[in-house]
């Protein structure tokens, strides 16, 4: 027999003490209340946490947009064979490319391109299919206005794709070639190639940063700049209640922002979900932690609202768009900028989302970069305390 | 009379730089207490201990009774402050404002109300009651933010340069609010610029370098230095250290 251990639960705590923990509970919700009459107040406060997610959304996803849909192309068929034809219409119906003209052997090609007319030619040589079918092996060639050589080269990938797709699957069954080795490219997780799926996480990161840093460290030094702060620190309110109170509105805002985001990547981009949403919504809170931990680092710094901002936006906002990966893969930086984008927050965040919501991985695989943020958000809080404290001294 | 404000030898060093050289002084209950100084000659940084804002690097405080080493939040429970900046919140309205302060300082709604109507009466302020701060004159504000300091009925009340940027009129018009609170037992420690400021106090103390250099009432002050008005004093003080 087990005996039950002889404990008394307490369920009469100090009244005293209940009573003080109520007060404490109004003196918070006062200072929220405040510090929303502060947001709801500022018209530049509300374009930014509401407008600006929303606009900078849209604008990447839409606007600035990678993806090449119905790119005018040209035809040169020299064969005008079923092959050829159905080749045709297998890139026409891609939704990349629309027809703006056939060519006739012996036509001019490069006076298309010099008109601007189509940014590809593709010019199936003579006896197209007859080749194809007695050798397994027929020419066709891709021309490509390489001008613009990015737009160049997305093209003709998208166009050779096509066409071995269709090679491989409807005529090669047929045909018994010895040895033949065929290189197959999928892209993976992103099969569309859709720059949109890079943009919504680093959107996320950087709304976040915006948000959960730069507000906080503004709202924090503008107490500062207005001398209020010392009222609240010559009052019975405690510096821990101060910073919370003055950090928790834009915890919640930071985080109805990322829900939008999600929402308007997933419903307007159909960007997909393929990993658990609770764990993205975890991972997007920490990151909104460190965020804020940073805000409240900075505000330690500045004396004022302007150097609040300048530090914001030189620290954070620049290198979010510049050095997270976010705009320019990583691999292809200089070396001293590729070491400084470790020290990026949003590099690691970037990674775990992309993580998340493209391949569908958990915990297991993005541990490191977790653990990472977590280190980054105990860094800034510890040296905001130390700062604090100096200051005080 | 009670002592609320007892300094002993309060020395304040920021690395070798010495703002605070062994201050003593007292404060009695319901005293109106002048500091006076140049800029720079510690004024601020002796207040802010006083508030808790910064701690000393030693010598012993008591301000309202409490040791402001070890009982720094019964200190602040006790005191209101009045920042250069005259400390409201510009985008709040005056309403909201009084609502948050009284709510730190866990006055109950029942009472804010009633004693929101009599301020506002006070200060004929009860048509501006929801005009955002920012809206009003900076000799009302600086009123309000008085008021609001005592909102809470502290011991002590603390005002640093309270009437910058001001006239004498208006500025004359803030000092019977100060003359009200002390009628009342609310103890002002008010540190000023303006010579004129310094003869409504009931004490003096002029600061130089991080030092007192003279602490008495303005007449005594006026007879010892055998000067006219406050202005001399304090020159001939600033001549006699130099």
């Amino acid at each position: 027999m087990f005996r039950v251990a002889g404990y008394r639960l307490h369920v009469n705590p100090n009244p005293q003490l209940a009573t003080r923990n109520k007060q404490i509970m109004k003196q918070f919700i006062g200072f929220l209340h405040k510090e929303f009459l502060h947001i709801f107040r500022d018209p530049r406060t509300m374009v930014i946490i509401f407008g600006l997610p929303i606009i900078q959304l849209l604008l990447f996803g839409k606007v600035i947009n990678n993806d090449l849909q119905n790119s005018k192309i040209a035809i040169l068929d020299q064969s005008h064979d079923n092959t050829t034809r159905e080749i045709t219409s297998k890139l026409l119906s891609s939704g990349y490319f629309i027809l703006d003209q056939e060519l006739m052997p012996g036509a001019d090609v490069e006076d298309v391109f010099r008109k601007g007319k189509a940014k590809m030619v593709i010019d199936f040589e003579q006896n197209f299919e007859q080749n194809l079918e007695r050798d397994g092996k027929a020419n066709v060639q891709l021309l490509a206005d390489a001008s613009d050589p990015n737009t160049a080269r997305i093209l003709t990938n998208y166009a050779s794709a096509i066409i071995n797709d269709y090679i491989q699957k409807e005529k090669l069954q047929n045909i018994q070639l010895p040895y033949q080795i065929n290189t197959e490219v999928r892209m993976l997780y992103n099969e569309g190639l859709k720059s949109v799926y890079m943009f919504v996480p680093g959107i996320m990161a950087m709304i976040l940063m915006l948000i959960s840093a730069m507000m906080t460290s503004i709202s924090i030094s503008r107490e500062k700049e207005m001398g209020t702060m010392e009222v609240l620190l010559a009052s019975p309110l405690k510096p821990i209640q101060i910073v919370l109170g003055k950090v928790t509105p834009y915890l919640l805002l930071s985080f109805i922002n990322a829900v939008t985001i999600i929402l308007i990547g997933t419903l307007v981009f159909g960007v997909p979900i393929k990993g658990s949403i609770v764990f993205l919504i975890a991972e997007s809170f920490l990151f909104i932690l460190m965020a804020l931990s940073l805000g409240i680092l900075i505000s330690t710094i500045a004396p004022n609202q302007m150097v609040a901002m300048f530090v914001s936006v030189l620290m954070l906002m620049l290198p979010t768009i510049l050095l997270s990966g976010f705009m320019f893969p990583i691999e292809n930086m200089p070396v001293p900028l590729r070491i400084l984008s470790n020290f990026m927050p949003p590099r690691w965040f970037i990674i775990i989302i992309k993580n998340i919501m493209l391949k569908g991985t958990g915990i297991l695989y993005v541990w490191k970069e977790t653990l990472i943020l977590i280190t980054m958000t105990f860094v800034f809080i510890g040296l905001s305390v130390k700062n604090f404290k100096i200051r005080l001294e | 009379m009670e002592k609320v404000i007892e300094v002993h030898n309060l020395v304040k060093k920021f690395g070798s730089f010495v703002a605070n050289d062994h201050l003593n002084f007292d404060v009695s209950q319901g005293e109106i207490f002048g500091f006076l100084g140049a800029n720079g000659a510690g004024k601020t940084t002796a207040m802010k201990i006083l508030c808790g804002l910064s701690s000393p690097t030693s010598g012993q405080v008591n301000v309202a009774g409490f040791d402001i080493y070890r009982e720094t939040e019964k200190v602040k429970r006790n005191i209101g402050y009045m920042s250069q900046k005259f400390s409201l919140y510009e985008d709040l309205t005056v309403a909201e404002n009084i609502r948050f302060f009284s709510g730190i300082y866990g006055i109950s709604p029942a009472e804010r109300k009633e004693k929101q109507e009599k301020l506002l009466k006070d200060l004929d302020l009860e048509s501006s009651k929801d005009s955002l701060i920012g809206s009003l004159p900076l000799g009302w504000k600086q009123k309000l933010a008085f008021s609001v300091a005592i909102f809470h009925d502290p011991k002590i009340v603390f005002l640093d340069e309270p009437t910058g940027g001001v006239d004498p009129i208006t500025r004359r018009k803030f000092w019977d609010l100060i003359y009200e609170a002390a009628d009342r037992g609310i103890t002002v420690f008010v540190t000023t610029h303006y010579m004129d400021e310094a003869e409504y106090c009931n004490r003096v103390s002029i600061m130089n370098a991080g030092r007192i250099e003279a602490l008495d009432t303005p007449e005594n002050l006026k007879k010892q230095f055998g000067a006219k008005n406050m202005d001399e004093v304090f020159l001939k003080i600033a001549r006699n250290v130099e």
